[in-house]
């Protein structure tokens, strides 16, 4: 079955689409509104799943599948009514279907009764809403018996035909006196007679002829006589008939032979009768009735067969891959392939590598003595550009857009509406913005909570919002953009924003806040992130699964992603969720802090720049702050913040990088050195440690030393903490800063 | 010369699956994934058998069929059509339009060989 | 690119060895033992995927001193911890001849840094004494696994996952400090 086997995964991929295809039509499945070419749709992805699944085995997926089939069929040919009923129903078996297929592709058997309930529920659809006795088991649950296609041969009773085949067997028979029938061998004779318009169905009697001299040793003769003359004669009529005798092997047997003339059983007069060696041969095989009973229907293969026995053509074993070739048909095959993840990480890791040796070959021909080797200097710089486009273009193979993540919302969204009695209406927008698959696949569970969390605690009921002169039902709104260098998601709903009363009361409970402590808005709002806050009264059926706004955070950003919440009260809340595009490789600049070196994302970097002494400022001993273009930004210093020993503390002799986050706010970072702009491979720091405050990701430089990647907005967090820790840690106001304490490097 | 069989199918699994098999047993197999697309590649190409599905977006196998029939160049043109389970209205349709023979899904390959030997060689 | 230089890999070797220990005493297993100060210590030798001189390590903020950094470890990144400053002895002032035993917990991949690398024992089971209770010690007697004889010394067993597992918890607990309390403090 290795011939098989190798088509399951693509069976298994497409599958996995055809599922969402389903999915998707079925969400859009509308009683009243019902779309044909919608309904055909789904009909037909449960029908290619359950057709690939046969040709794999795959008998209870493929039973399944012919349930869920059978209903779809009905709502195709209008006798099985849409209802909400049936979409729910329906929406089930596609789960299910999803399901079966892991089964199948674990090669594990699914659970006793995993369909019955769904069966059932089908069913009971098709019987027009009646529900029946008892679920019948899954395994009846199989198709219907395949009806056995039995052609209608001529009667023996019929005219010339039954007589001329009479005749023919005659012959055979008085030959068989003449020339007796090897052991071991059975000779068939085959009386074959055409109906005169067999070709314009495309068959071929020659064809046809020749696949019977595959079965054994052949003898054809043709009749001519019912040749009509010359003038009468067309050419795609047919007027010949012929008489074959085969001498085969035992094992050919009369549904093999009945089995070449399966298409024009109902366009041809047909007799085969079969003889055996003399009964005195001791090896004979036991003798077969003469003549054969000619109604013996031609086999059919049944729907579901047992794993074929067939070995591969052997032509096919030197062949050495599937599809080899494929590209010849010009034109004739879409345009894209399908390329399996591992090799496409490969490329992207290779590029990676590729990128860190570019940074040490820089990084050496920086100590270069300058002017001499300009044209290595030129190439460098020109390889440069290509990993970079090389590295992009590697990129975009792996980027996808959202709609496959927000494609899922929509049920969401039904499915939290039913459970809380809520109206809600889903928005989406920006679907096709592209992002890397990894990001893609770490986005469900996050929106899938927080979209959770607006409809459950953040749009009020029907009547409630009625009463306070909102429509009744709720909106929420979806959105993806890309905005400098990532990905911006946005939850937008227009409910009745967070209770910052409660939350504040909440938190003070739960021991998160001291009493008495002044937050501003925007601190009372973030604190629903906090592990172990639920403002729900009671553990509701939605949100209260489990995870909070907490494990968002945390899935957020780990993958280098932030998340904030903005919200009015009475008009709604906005989650805001930046993320990189990739997770692979950024664009960074690197730069010192004493003996450190850190990379600082490019896309968070504004200026850097050396301030003046009258630049800088104190802030109600709070903080020191800068006055940069107009603005004043807070400082922050990156060795305080990182207890790095011997830093320059002294701005004024120190560099500050003026960086800005997502959400549009600046600060200034205090740096000793900006050592160069370089591409970084990221690395996971948490694969073999753990997450830390401040720090994205790491990297290793190109001399082989790991750098860590800063997360701008944490370090705002981190800076903030530290700024409203009174009394301020020893930093004196800037301006009565003694001169920077150098230590030796 | 090799024989060019045309493979219709919507599903890839099916289009890779017929596709793989005959070109193990010598023919030259190309694809389309629906009804409308096969027309455009049988009049790019001399083909010498059609194996088409009849569920299909666009054109099912049903128009396909019709289709060609209606060209006097393909009137003889050997026609396969899938079909799952034995379907006897599909079996019936598929000949009322011209349909040379069918194949029952599922299949195995060597039964998928024998009966396009049966219809074109 | 990379200015390391291991000193072995015990990797390698590491089948043969186990064959032969079973081949010997199905009872018996191999740990591979090392020096922090005066003391001897050992760990499984199914455990330690490779032992490297030391290279120097870039830092991580706000963690205990036991914490020394990060290496490149062929293009993984892998924490490094100093075993003596785990101890309570303070961080280790490294040199050339350090070494950093590089040990698999799971699925993660971690470091520690010790002084040298001294033998690789064959040990049974029965040969090896439960540890005394080490009540207010530096050590939590957690992670010690036993207690060994070789010769005239005493080898400290450690268990790694029982080691690391505590590093984990302490080094959450020490990060836990949620920002809200700080905030309202």
């Amino acid at each position: 079955m290795e011939d098989l086997s190798r088509f399951k995964q693509t069976y298994f991929d497409e599958s996995a689409e055809l599922l969402e295809v389903a999915e998707s039509g079925l969400l859009r499945l509308t009683p009243g509104e019902v779309d044909s070419d919608e309904v055909n749709a789904i009909f037909r992805a449960v029908h290619s799943i359950k057709g690939g699944g046969g040709a794999f085995g795959f008998t209870e997926l493929v039973a399944f599948a012919h349930e869920f089939e059978t209903v779809m069929d009905g709502v195709r040919n209008n006798t099985v009514p849409v209802t909400t009923e049936l979409v729910d129903t329906l929406i089930r078996a596609n789960d299910l279907l999803g399901q079966m297929l892991a089964y199948a592709r674990e090669g594990d058997p699914a659970p006793a009764g995993t369909t019955d309930g769904t069966v059932a529920a089908l069913r009971r659809h098709l019987s027009g809403g009646a529900p029946q006795a008892q679920a019948p088991a899954a395994a009846p649950a199989a198709p219907p018996p395949t009806p056995v296609y039995a052609p209608t041969y001529a009667d023996d009773e019929d005219d010339e035909a039954g007589l001329f085949g009479d005749a023919m067997a005659a012959i055979a028979a008085a030959r068989a006196e003449e020339d007796p029938v090897p052991p071991g061998k059975l000779r068939w004779t085959i009386v074959f007679r055409p109906r005169s318009d067999l070709l314009m169905s495309g068959n071929e009697p020659a064809f046809m002829l020749r696949a019977l001299r595959r079965l054994g040793d052949a003898t054809v003769e043709c009749h001519t006589d019912a040749l009509p003359n010359l003038q009468n004669l067309e050419a795609e009529l047919l007027h010949l008939s012929w008489t074959v005798t085969l001498l085969a092997d035992a094992d050919v047997d009369l549904d093999k032979i009945n089995d070449v003339f399966e298409f024009v059983a109902d366009d041809c007069d047909i007799r085969i009768t079969a003889e055996a060696p003399p009964p005195a041969a001791p090896e004979a095989p036991p003798p077969v009735t003469d003549p054969v009973p000619v109604a013996t229907p031609p086999t059919v293969v049944a729907a579901i067969p047992e794993a074929p026995k067939a070995e591969p053509p052997k032509a096919e074993a030197a062949r050495p891959r599937p599809n080899g070739g494929g590209a010849e048909h010009a034109g004739l095959t879409s345009h894209t392939i399908r390329v399996d993840l591992d090799k496409i990480d490969r490329l992207v890791n290779m590029v990676g590598e590729m990128v860190i040796t570019q940074a040490m070959i820089a990084e050496h021909v920086r100590e270069l003595p300058p002017g001499e080797f300009q044209e290595l200097l030129e190439g460098l710089e020109q390889l440069a550009q290509h990993t970079r486009e090389l590295r992009e273009s590697v990129m975009s193979i792996r980027a996808q857009p959202v709609s496959s993540v927000f494609s899922r919302m929509p049920r969401l969204v039904r499915e939290c509406a039913a459970t809380t009695g809520k109206e809600v209406q889903l928005v989406t927008s920006g679907e096709t913005t592209e992002v890397d698959k990894t990001v893609v696949e770490n986005l469900v569970d996050p929106l899938t909570h927080m979209i959770r969390n607006s409809i459950d605690h953040g749009l009020e009921g029907p009547d409630e919002r009625e009463r306070v002169g909102k429509p009744r039902a709720g909106t929420v709104h979806l959105s993806a953009q890309h905005r400098s260098g990532r990905i911006v998601i946005e939850i937008t709903d227009d409910g009745r924003g967070i209770n910052r009363p409660k939350v504040l009361s909440k938190a003070i409970e739960k021991g998160l806040v001291q009493p008495g402590a002044t937050l501003s808005d925007e601190e009372i709002d973030n604190l629903i992130f906090l592990p172990g806050f639920s403002t729900a009264d009671q553990v509701s059926n939605l949100s209260g699964r489990g995870v909070g706004m907490d494990v968002v955070r945390r899935n957020i950003t780990s993958l280098g992603g932030r998340i904030g919440v903005y919200s009015t009260p009475g008009e709604g809340s906005r989650f805001v969720l930046s993320l990189p595009l990739t997770l692979a490789v950024l664009d960074g600049m690197v730069i010192s802090v004493g003996e450190e070196r850190f990379v600082l994302p490019l896309t968070n970097i504004v200026e850097s720049l050396r301030p003046k002494a009258a630049d800088l400022h104190g802030l109600v001993g709070k903080c020191d702050v800068m006055m940069a273009r107009g603005e004043y930004v807070r400082l922050v210093y990156l060795h305080q913040l990182f207890g790095i020993p011997g830093a320059v503390a002294d701005p004024t002799h120190a560099l500050v990088v003026l960086v800005e986050t997502e959400d549009g706010s600046r600060l200034g970072l205090v740096v000793d050195e900006v050592l160069g702009q370089q591409q970084v491979v990221i690395k996971s720091l948490e694969a073999n440690f753990r997450r830390l405050d401040g720090v994205a990701a790491a990297t290793i430089l190109g001399d082989g030393r790991v750098a860590l990647i800063l997360d701008v907005a944490g370090l705002r967090e981190m800076s903030r903490h530290m700024d409203s820790r009174a009394p301020r840690p020893p930093s004196p106001p800037v301006a009565a800063l003694p001169a920077p304490a150098l230590e030796p490097v | 010369m090799k024989k060019k069989v045309l493979t219709v199918d919507d599903s890839r699994t099916m289009r890779d699956m017929v596709s793989f098999t005959l070109k193990g047993a010598g023919y030259d197999v190309v694809e389309a994934a629906d009804g409308q697309q096969a027309l455009g590649v049988i009049g790019a190409n001399k083909v010498d058998l059609v194996i088409t599905d009849l569920n299909m977006p666009v054109m099912d196998g049903l128009t396909l069929i019709r289709r060609l029939r209606a060209t006097p160049a393909h009137r003889t043109l050997p026609i396969l059509m899938l079909t799952t389970e034995a379907d006897e209205k599909k079996k019936s349709e598929g000949r009322a339009v011209g349909a040379t023979g069918w194949i029952v899904k599922p299949f195995n390959p060597e039964k998928l060989i024998s009966v396009v030997q049966k219809v074109c060689g | 690119m990379s200015s390391s230089t291991a000193l072995a890999t015990v990797g390698g070797s590491r089948t043969d060895a186990r064959n032969d220990v079973m081949a010997v005493n199905a009872a018996e297993e191999q740990y591979v033992t090392f020096t922090v100060g005066s003391e001897e210590y050992g760990v499984n030798i199914l455990s330690v995927r490779e032992i490297r001189g030391w290279t120097p390590e870039s830092r991580l903020p706000n963690l205990p001193d036991y914490v020394r950094g990060v290496i490149n470890l062929r293009g993984i990144i892998i924490p490094i911890f100093d075993l003596r400053a785990r101890f309570g002895g303070g961080a280790t002032s490294v040199t050339k001849r350090h070494v950093v035993v590089v040990i698999q917990v799971g699925e993660r991949t971690r470091g520690i840094l010790v002084d040298a690398i001294s033998d690789i024992l064959a040990i049974g089971h029965d040969a090896i004494k439960p540890p005394p209770d080490v009540d207010g010690g530096m050590v939590d007697a957690e992670y010690l696994s036993g207690l060994y004889t070789a010769d005239d010394r005493m080898v400290t067993l450690l268990s790694v996952e029982k080691l690391f597992s505590v590093e984990n918890s302490e080094l959450d607990s020490a990060t836990k400090a949620l920002p809200a309390l700080e905030r309202a403090s």
